[in-house]
């Protein structure tokens, strides 16, 4: 079993490797989609012929792209990902500053998600067709069409500029302090949640129903299992694989709802930088930014994978 | 051949629309909020009260009234005839991305299906690579690129759907092209081309067509966030996201200005997402009654 993973991961591996240099590819290849002289968009309104000059030579597009892209690549594996072309700093620097922020609020969001989504799943599935299995696909359908950054909206005034109860913009580091950072994590983690929320609920609901159903459950209860002990021992444990590939998509969609969530609580976060940088064509940050997420995004799921793999012998045998 | 009264495209929409309406009645209903939805809209300059740009300093703000069902945003703006006009900007726009991103997948994912081998395994890593960035991100990176705008906004939004539609598109087209009728049609000497347009693709495309609507509300969604960034809609035209950034700006004075837009962008995502899900359960071959032929 173990040997058979080892084999499945070093496979796995070898896969996602030139997933992550396509990656790159892709991130600087965006310059390429820019209308006109790329020169002249990147220096802004009113330039003077020195700043274009240095545009020019700070990404060499005198020469061929591929020429391009390999010195690029070459400082991004260096872990250069160049300076913003507004303040200057260096690109690294302004993500690592940001992102601890960005992590904080999406692990929010996830715990609360499977919080919720959880318990909701499983008394939708114990009784398939009843009112709360109902009521819960109305209201998930509800979660799903709700646009986060709206429900972020809603907190703020209602639990922030109405009762005072969180605060209504910002984050504070953890090593800050510890229950200042949750306060301001609070509702942008709840905004971010509800989404997820319901679509743990939906998928763990229909993988748990078609458990519930299967010939073992019934062979278990034939030999007088409690209905309690099957839930919890045959039913949770067979749709875990089921819950991590939905962990895994989540992770994907709060990389792309907590860009929106953070702009509405002003959240120093990867939002925070992307958006401003995005309307200023500030491209470098923008490109780092991307690169990034993506690169998380990668390793996360990839670990996600391997956990499903470990779990379930068949993937890793596949 | 036998010798019939052909039924026609129509007819055949037609035979086939109404029984599943009838079954399932909030399809129905989705489809007809949907549809009186984009009627006001295009028909807005008639039906809306006001202009949704012209503004009047003396009433900003105001409460509702018959005057203003809505009441005024911060520049005496109608709300009401602003969602009005809204509307059919915020249709279209999620049409455009789903168009853009169906007009870039399909083709690709039924090449990829149809022909494997290299070709299937170097277009695999694309759409691998393409599904990897968190999808947000990425348009808010492409619109940097293209420049902001709705439309530019939407490619952006078009191309990074396009991955998961090649996706259902190629693992479809792998299924189909080992139908025995495919078989059929090659050895009676149809071409590739002829398989692919007449045999496959028609074939192929049904759980793509549910997809796609369902893509239509993240479409929606996404829009309005882009539009709230100030990516999208540039104002003062109005979209339901922009609307919702206005309506951010003044939270501290006035925070029911958010409400309109954004349940209007609740339910048109819902009434989206209950057409796609009923087509799914229609056309779910485990859930539909064999019927006799």
């Amino acid at each position: 079993m173990t040997g058979s993973w080892l084999k499945w991961a070093r496979r796995r591996a070898l896969l996602v490797a030139p997933v992550i240099l396509l990656a790159t590819f892709i991130v600087f290849g965006l310059l390429e989609l820019v209308p006109g002289d790329l020169a002249v968009t990147l220096a802004g309104e009113a330039p003077s012929p020195e700043r274009i000059a240095e545009i020019r030579a700070t990404y060499g597009f005198d020469k061929p792209f591929l020429v391009q892209y390999l010195n690029w690549l070459g400082n991004v594996v260096q872990g250069d990902l160049s300076r913003s072309l507004l303040s200057g700093e260096p690109v690294v620097n302004s993500i690592l500053n940001r992102l601890p922020n960005t992590l904080i609020v999406i692990f929010g969001a996830l715990t609360l998600s499977l919080a919720m989504g959880i318990p909701l799943g499983v008394a939708a599935a114990v009784r398939p067709g009843s009112r709360i299995d109902q009521a819960l696909a109305t209201a998930v359908s509800l979660g799903v069409a709700l646009p986060s950054f709206w429900l972020a909206m809603i907190l703020v005034s209602i639990f922030a500029l109405g009762l005072n109860w969180f605060p209504a913009t910002g984050m504070v580091r953890l090593s800050t302090s510890i229950p200042e950072a949750i306060s301001h994590a609070v509702l942008p983690s709840v905004a971010l949640s509800v989404a997820g929320a319901a679509t743990i609920a939906r998928q763990l609901r229909s993988a748990l129903v078609e458990i519930l159903s299967s010939q073992y459950v019934r062979t278990l209860r034939a030999k007088g299992l409690s209905p309690g002990a099957i839930l919890w021992q045959h039913g949770l444990k067979n749709a875990s694989v089921t819950l991590l590939t939905v962990i895994g998509l989540q992770v994907n969609r709060l990389f792309s709802a907590t860009v929106v969530v953070e702009v509405v609580f002003a959240i120093p976060g990867m939002g925070g930088l992307v958006v401003p940088a995005a309307l200023a064509k500030d491209f470098p940050v923008v490109q780092g930014v991307v690169l990034t997420m993506a690169i998380l995004n990668v390793t996360i799921n990839f670990i996600i994978d391997g956990l499903i793999a470990y779990l379930d012998p068949r993937v890793a045998l596949s | 051949m036998i010798d019939r009264p052909h039924p026609g495209k129509f007819g055949n929409a037609l035979r086939w629309l109404i029984p599943w309406l009838r079954s399932d009645a909030r399809a129905a209903v989705a489809l007809f909020y949907l549809l009186a939805l984009a009627s006001l809209g295009v028909l807005a300059s008639v039906v809306a009260p006001h202009s949704p740009t012209d503004q009047n300093l003396d009433t900003i703000l105001v409460d509702p009234s018959w005057s203003h069902l809505m009441g005024t945003d911060d520049l005496g703006r109608d709300v009401f005839s602003r969602l009005l006009y809204g509307a059919p900007i915020s249709l279209f726009a999620s049409l455009l991305a789903v168009t853009i991103g169906f007009t870039i997948g399909v083709p690709i994912g039924v090449l990829a299906g149809f022909f494997g081998g290299h070709i299937d395994n170097i277009i695999g890593r694309i759409i691998e690579t393409l599904s990897s960035f968190p999808g947000m991100v990425l348009a808010i990176a492409v619109t940097g690129a293209l420049g902001i705008g709705l439309v530019n906004s939407m490619i952006a939004v078009g191309i990074v759907f396009s991955p998961e539609i090649a996706r259902l598109a190629r693992a479809q087209t792998q299924v189909v092209k080992n139908e025995l009728y495919v078989d059929a049609a090659r050895t009676m000497g149809a071409g590739t081309l002829r398989i692919l347009w007449r045999h496959v693709l028609p074939n192929a495309m049904q759980p793509v067509i549910v997809q796609v609507t369902l893509l239509l509300a993240v479409a929606l969604l996404v829009e309005s966030s882009l539009s709230f960034l100030g990516l999208g809609v540039q104002p003062p035209a109005p979209s339901w996201g922009a609307m919702l950034a206005r309506a951010y700006a003044n939270m501290e004075v006035s925070p029911a200005q958010m409400y309109a837009p954004g349940i209007a962008i609740l339910l048109t995502a819902l009434a989206f997402n209950t057409l796609g899900e009923s087509m799914r359960k229609a056309l779910d071959p485990k859930l539909r009654i064999r019927s006799p032929r």
